[in-house]
């Protein structure tokens, strides 16, 4: 039996008079990878930002709709919205990490919460670089700068940090589109190592990459949710027309 | 390329770099040409005395260490105003707005306070502080009217740091659950010293060197200061009585001399921090 943990129900979102999303309906279920893949400007960035409600720092949006994560209308008024976007993190595109050592850049959430005691800090570092398979690369050189790391490296950092706040879901966007074949690898065999604690949404451009890890994978298009079903229905016998002619490559 | 003149590429780059270095130069050369004067004429009046001894017999004789005191308290305070509020200003104008007509009008309400001339806030200043406020000729006075001087250039030194700050940093602190003024404090203040620095450090040597302002708001008693109340004369209002008055060129010369030092030692010293932090963060 699947617990279903995020329900969308007849969501739009506007950017100003621009409609980015239109109407989308669709479950996230517990302990999942959810692909979601679509072209470029199809709303895949913008879904993600509005379950974290990060859309709320773009002058202009606005929603309309419903969206519970755990039973909760997440737009609703009493909402805490700093506790949101610690329980679903966050991976964007592009690895950032802070300007600051790799050790303090896994700590910044925690420590935000008041948190400084060093065993407990130690401990979170240790363990959130074990889950995102970087802390025997880095268990030497805690103390050095972020920035020193590789590409990949950093991406698995900004996992890792996302990790040290014990969310419940994590959301990526895009995570290895600047990332060499072996550090996309690596990034997606964490993503299926955490699949057993945690709910994925894994945005991509690489349809491959959603046929890899995603349990189901959702197709935006201009917007719209075209489609959404485990990944073999999607890859092998999709239901709708416009999927096939994305996943052959025909637009996008 | 419509020029009938052409040069061979190697000889042309040869031209440009000629012209480009004795354009830099000149610049240069007023520089020491300056320093040179000041330091010829100022260095043989240095000595421990004229850095420890007060004034006496209006300058003509004794040291100028009640002008470095004042020098010290009145820009002090300066910074201590203007830092805060020029810093503050910015942070709201690049994190707590949208850009709108109301910023708008702040940031060109800023740009026309940075063209006023110095002698209009020392007027400013002696009808607001000295006069209204009842500050009278103190060191208060002048340094709140330097405080005002300066703001603008910390404004905008800081508002181009801010901005300066990848974008990427704010959403990735928002995503990791930060209110917006803890990602002022931990992600964006942190990123921008080094440009605040460099704005406080013009500051500092604007302060250091204004004298019309400074002249008509702190006044010009000799006295070594005792309080925020007491009249006292800065280096440059020194060094511009001396020498206006005619009471003594060799002490004029020997009061610019600091003057110069002490604000090569200041930019030298902070430049230097600078690198140090910057290197430690990266």
């Amino acid at each position: 039996m699947k617990q279903r943990g995020i329900l969308v129900r007849d969501f739009s979102h506007y950017y100003g008079q621009t409609r980015s999303l239109n109407n989308i309906n669709l479950d996230v279920y517990r302990h999942e990878i959810l692909g979601i893949i679509g072209p470029a400007r199809s709303g895949k960035s913008t879904f993600l930002a509005c379950l974290n409600r990060l859309n709320d720092l773009i002058p202009g949006s606005r929603v309309e709709g419903k969206i519970l994560v755990d039973d909760q209308d997440i737009y609703g008024a009493e909402v805490d919205v700093v506790a949101l976007r610690r329980k679903l993190g966050m991976v964007f595109a592009t690895p950032v990490p802070l300007p600051l050592t790799i050790y303090e850049n896994i700590v910044f959430g925690v420590r935000l919460l008041g948190n400084h005691n060093r065993r407990e800090l130690d401990l979170i570092v240790e363990d959130s670089l074990q889950k995102a398979g970087l802390w025997n690369e880095v268990k030497d050189r805690l103390n050095s700068s972020a920035l020193k790391l590789s590409g990949g490296q950093q991406q698995r950092l900004c996992i890792a940090r996302v990790l040290a706040l014990k969310p419940e879901y994590i959301m990526l966007d895009e995570p290895t589109s600047g990332l060499d074949p072996i550090s996309t690898m690596k990034i997606e065999d964490s993503l299926r190592a955490l699949k057993q604690n945690y709910t994925i949404i894994l945005v991509t451009n690489n349809t491959k990459q959603a046929a890899r890890v995603a349990d189901r994978t959702a197709f935006f298009l201009m917007g719209e949710l075209v489609e959404i079903d485990e990944t073999p229905v999607v890859f092998t016998r999709p239901s709708d027309k416009r999927t096939e002619a994305y996943l052959e490559g025909k637009f996008g | 390329m419509g020029s009938q003149l052409r040069l061979k590429p190697r000889v042309e780059q040869k031209v440009v770099q000629l012209v480009m270095i004795f354009l830099t130069s000149i610049a240069v050369l007023v520089l020491v040409f300056i320093l040179v004067v000041i330091l010829k004429n100022g260095l043989p009046q240095l000595s421990l005395e004229f850095l420890t001894r007060n004034p006496a017999d209006m300058g003509r004789e004794g040291g100028i260490l009640s002008t470095i005191v004042a020098t010290i308290f009145l820009t002090l305070i300066a910074l201590l105003v203007a830092t805060p509020l020029g810093v503050g200003t910015a942070i709201y104008l690049t994190e707590y707005t949208v850009e709108s007509r109301v910023t708008r009008i702040i940031r060109f309400g800023a740009e026309c306070l940075a063209g006023i001339p110095s002698i209009i806030f020392g007027l400013f200043g002696f009808i607001l502080f000295v006069n209204k406020l009842k500050f009278g000729w103190s060191i208060l006075s002048g340094g709140l009217t330097l405080a005002f001087m300066v703001l603008p250039t910390i404004i905008r030194t800081s508002e181009e740091a801010i901005k300066s700050v990848p974008p990427a940093y704010r959403l990735v602190s928002f995503s990791l659950g930060s209110s917006r003024w803890q990602t002022v404090t931990r992600v964006i203040l942190p990123s921008a010293i080094p440009g605040i620095v460099t704005g406080v450090i013009l500051s500092i040597g604007r302060s250091i060197g204004e004298t019309a302002a400074v002249i008509f708001t702190a006044g010009s008693a000799l006295r070594m200061p005792t309080s925020l109340f007491s009249s006292s004369r800065t280096m440059s209002v020194h060094f511009y009585i001396l020498a206006k008055e005619g009471v003594s060129m060799p002490k004029a010369y020997g009061t610019a001399a600091v003057l110069v030092i002490s604000i090569l030692i200041i930019n030298i010293a902070t430049y230097y921090l600078m690198e140090k932090y910057i290197r430690r963060k990266s």
